[in-house]
């Protein structure tokens, strides 16, 4: 009896040990087909649920009738499912995907990494392509060295929205460049109890709460690192910044920071619950969806800053060839139709102008169905987009090339940590100094890797 | 109700003693039947587990894929002394104790309504029981949007109604957030154990101590209560193995913050978002040691249970 009881108990501990691993070892990676023979080739493409991935789904039809023999196989995933599934992939070497969907973040590190084929050659070489079209800072951002790893498919910065009518009425106006304390005024004007003056993220997370903190902690002179890869968090400008988004969230921010992201914000705007928005700027195509119940009455401005003259930031999402693939010119081929000035215009004229990706191509702005299509927020865009830097976003120079994130591996981990840190500040669970204090120590961790 | 030493009470089968003998050829079929699943539990079990122990050995993050190598007990050190350790059991150990509390007790207040003879008692014991069947990502999400949404939500309404200030649950009671979609999830269940229970109770006995005097009061903590203890037991082990692995509504509404990182989360933050594979599994394996140590305890109170209540 005892020992039946001692075997079961045993038995137990074991089920428990399993349940317990099951978190550590799906990140293991099964390699599979993804082999071409001769004529027939089959390209396995992993991609973003976004909306403009899944419009290429749609019209990929196209380029498998213009090239007979190739078959494209989408895999769709979550962002967090893709980047996992890719960085496992990738970095294995497993080689179960001829092409794949890689954000800003992680171009250049790829690419210096040696997991991606160098595409400047072959993209300088086809005239008809003109890699020089597209925008100057998008390809800045996911290059190193020189050498161009991918081909961006859509790009976005951020940019300051608002309410036209709600500003209107509290008789507020706000010019093309406006600075964050005006921004903070007019929205301490705006801000009622049922209605917040400003929605902005405040979601844990490095790419929610951190993607438009850094870049104001950029403008307000701040940064995560210096030239020498010191961490720099626990410096007077980042209190300035840290201590501005919180006043600006108490004052006349949305109630709930904590909850609140992309979508969140989006849907108070929509819902006139917020009256001004600093975000994405393709959230402006959203905000002017026919179904969109503030449709026409937005009004769009650069992104605020304080010491910087632009403080938008610079994301893509880019299709990139892995080194590992044994389809290398079937998949290049592909990634240029993907990314061509045609294939900008078959959008436009199977699924509708406004669907066209946005902030990857200059020649885009100038075909006038997209010009009308998109007249509320195409402008600015473009404007915003070409105006970032993200060789030096800051007031002080930085070692890495990129906006609203350090291009170093551990950033994820850092900026999910102090993410959450300074959601303890933010709920006044904390205080500042001991927030940064503490971000301090795990930024300088990391930093000193790279020293 | 006289107290059996547990010594004394012998096994017997009900069937003749001769006709359920075996050989030693039987003995042997039946091992060979039975060592497929043995494998098969081996192979799920024992060898991803052996494989964590190898990896938590290892010097390897995910985008570091050149620079790997064993490190002996480093990444030990690493989680022992990170200082997330601590605070994440606390967090577990809080979030658990206090949502089986207070689902028990709700669940015992909705089993004593629900005990009782009305019209309508099986379209009412659905309802109560839908929250268990709902997903937890999605009641998670139900929460966050239709009931704490300072906008939007339910209570936050009520609040505005009756002039009271407008609270902001995940940013300001995160832990308290947490603990209530738990108990709204796992009072149905707790309901279910305890109906259970107060449907196997003997109205003859009930009717007795009304009989000599005794008030509902009187009947509830002296007759009712004693009689549940069993389900209670069963219903505080069960509940509270499945809430310690409490995943969903910490990613969907606090994301780890103001005390509610358990070990489940913290396990998932080291792993896919550090991508640290060696010190995720040095985790994960500090868990699994935790985890034995809990289940022995628990498994053994809960094999009490069953036999003191063959014995009452």
């Amino acid at each position: 009896m005892l020992c039946s009881k001692r075997a079961l108990t045993a038995g137990a501990g074991v089920v428990a040990a399993a349940l317990a691993m099951a978190a550590c070892s799906s990140g293991a990676v099964s390699s599979g087909g993804g082999g071409g023979d001769g004529k027939n080739v089959t390209l396995n493409l992993a991609t973003v649920n976004n909306g403009q991935m899944k419009d290429m789904e749609k019209l990929k039809g196209e380029y498998e009738t213009a090239h007979p023999g190739t078959k494209i196989n989408f895999q769709v995933m979550e962002e967090g499912d893709l980047r996992a599934a890719v960085t496992a992939d990738v970095a294995s070497k497993a080689g179960q995907y001829d092409i794949v969907t890689i954000g800003a973040y992680e171009t250049p590190q790829w690419g210096a990494n040696g997991w991606l084929v160098d595409l400047t050659g072959p993209l300088k070489s086809d005239a008809a392509y003109d890699v020089d079209d597209l925008l100057a800072p998008v390809r800045e951002a996911i290059s190193n060295d020189g050498k161009q790893y991918a081909v961006p498919f859509y790009g976005e910065s951020s940019i300051l929205m608002y309410n036209k009518e709600i500003l209107d009425k509290a008789s507020v106006t706000l010019s093309a460049n406006p600075t964050w304390q005006q921004v903070a005024d007019a929205a301490k004007k705006v801000n009622t109890s049922s209605r917040a003056g400003i929605c902005m993220r405040g979601k844990p997370g490095w790419g929610d709460l951190f993607a438009p903190l850094t870049t104001v902690v950029q403008t307000f002179g701040g940064n995560w690192y210096d030239t020498s890869w010191n961490a720099t968090v626990n410096t007077p400008e980042w209190k300035q910044a840290v201590t501005f988004y919180k006043t600006l969230l108490d004052t006349s921010g949305e109630k709930d920071p904590v909850s609140y992201s992309f979508n969140e914000c989006l849907t108070a705007l929509k819902e006139g619950k917020a009256a001004m928005w600093a975000d994405a700027s393709v959230a402006a195509s959203m905000l002017e969806a026919d179904d969109s119940p503030v449709k026409g009455k937005m009004g769009y401005a650069h992104m605020p800053v304080d010491k910087t003259k632009e403080s938008g930031w610079l994301w893509s999402w880019n299709l990139a060839v892995p080194a590992t693939t044994k389809n290398k010119d079937a998949a290049i081929d592909f990634i240029k139709w993907a990314t061509s000035k045609d294939y900008h215009k078959l959008v436009g004229e199977k699924l509708g102008w406004s669907l066209v990706p946005p902030g990857a191509r200059q020649s885009t702005y100038d075909l006038p169905e997209y010009k009308q299509a998109a007249a509320a927020y195409a402008p600015i865009t473009l404007d915003v987009m070409k105006s970032v830097n993200p060789k030096q976003p800051g007031v002080n120079p930085q070692p890495w090339v990129g906006i609203q994130y350090v291009s170093i591996p551990e950033f994820q981990d850092v900026g999910n940590q102090c993410a959450q840190l300074i959601a303890d500040y933010l709920a006044n669970r904390g205080t500042v100094d001991d927030a940064l204090g503490k971000c301090q120590g795990i930024a300088k961790k990391a930093g000193d890797a790279h020293k | 109700m006289a107290v059996t030493e547990l010594d004394t009470v012998v096994a017997q089968t009900a069937t003749d003693k001769r006709r359920v003998k075996t050989t030693s050829k039987e003995v042997w079929t039946a091992r060979w039947l039975l060592l497929p699943a043995v494998l098969f539990l081996i192979l799920l079990t024992q060898i991803p587990f052996l494989t964590t122990v190898g990896y938590s050995t290892i010097r390897w993050n995910l985008l570091y894929p050149n620079d790997r190598g064993f490190t002996w007990f480093k990444n030990y050190g690493t989680a022992l002394s990170s200082g997330d350790l601590w605070p994440s059991i606390v967090a577990t150990v809080v979030i658990t104790a206090l949502a089986v509390v207070f689902s028990l007790l709700f669940g015992m207040i909705f089993a004593l309504l629900l005990n009782r003879q009305f019209r309508g008692r099986a379209v009412a014991r659905t309802l109560m029981i839908t929250p268990f069947l709902i997903m937890p990502a999605a009641s998670a999400l139900i929460w966050k949007y239709s009931m704490f949404d300072t906008n939007i939500g339910i209570l936050n309404w009520l609040s505005r109604t009756l002039h009271l200030p407008v609270i902001s649950w995940s940013t300001e009671h995160p832990l308290l957030a947490v603990i209530i979609v738990l108990t709204w999830e796992f009072t149905p269940f707790m309901m279910l154990i305890l109906l259970a229970g107060l449907q196997g109770q003997d109205t003859g006995i009930l009717e007795a101590a009304q009989v000599d005097g005794a008030g509902p009061w009187r009947i509830f903590t002296w007759i009712t209560l004693p009689h549940l203890r069993m389900y209670v037991e069963i219903g505080v082990l069960l509940g509270a193995v499945i809430i310690i692995q409490v995943f969903d509504p910490i990613a969907i509404l606090t994301k780890g913050t103001g005390g509610t990182k358990t070990l489940a989360y913290l396990l998932y933050e080291r792993a896919f978002i550090g991508l640290d594979v060696g010190q995720a599994a040095a985790y994960g394996v500090i868990t699994v040691v935790l985890t034995i140590i809990v289940a022995t305890i628990a498994l053994r109170t809960l094999f009490k249970v069953f036999m003191a209540g063959g014995s009452r």
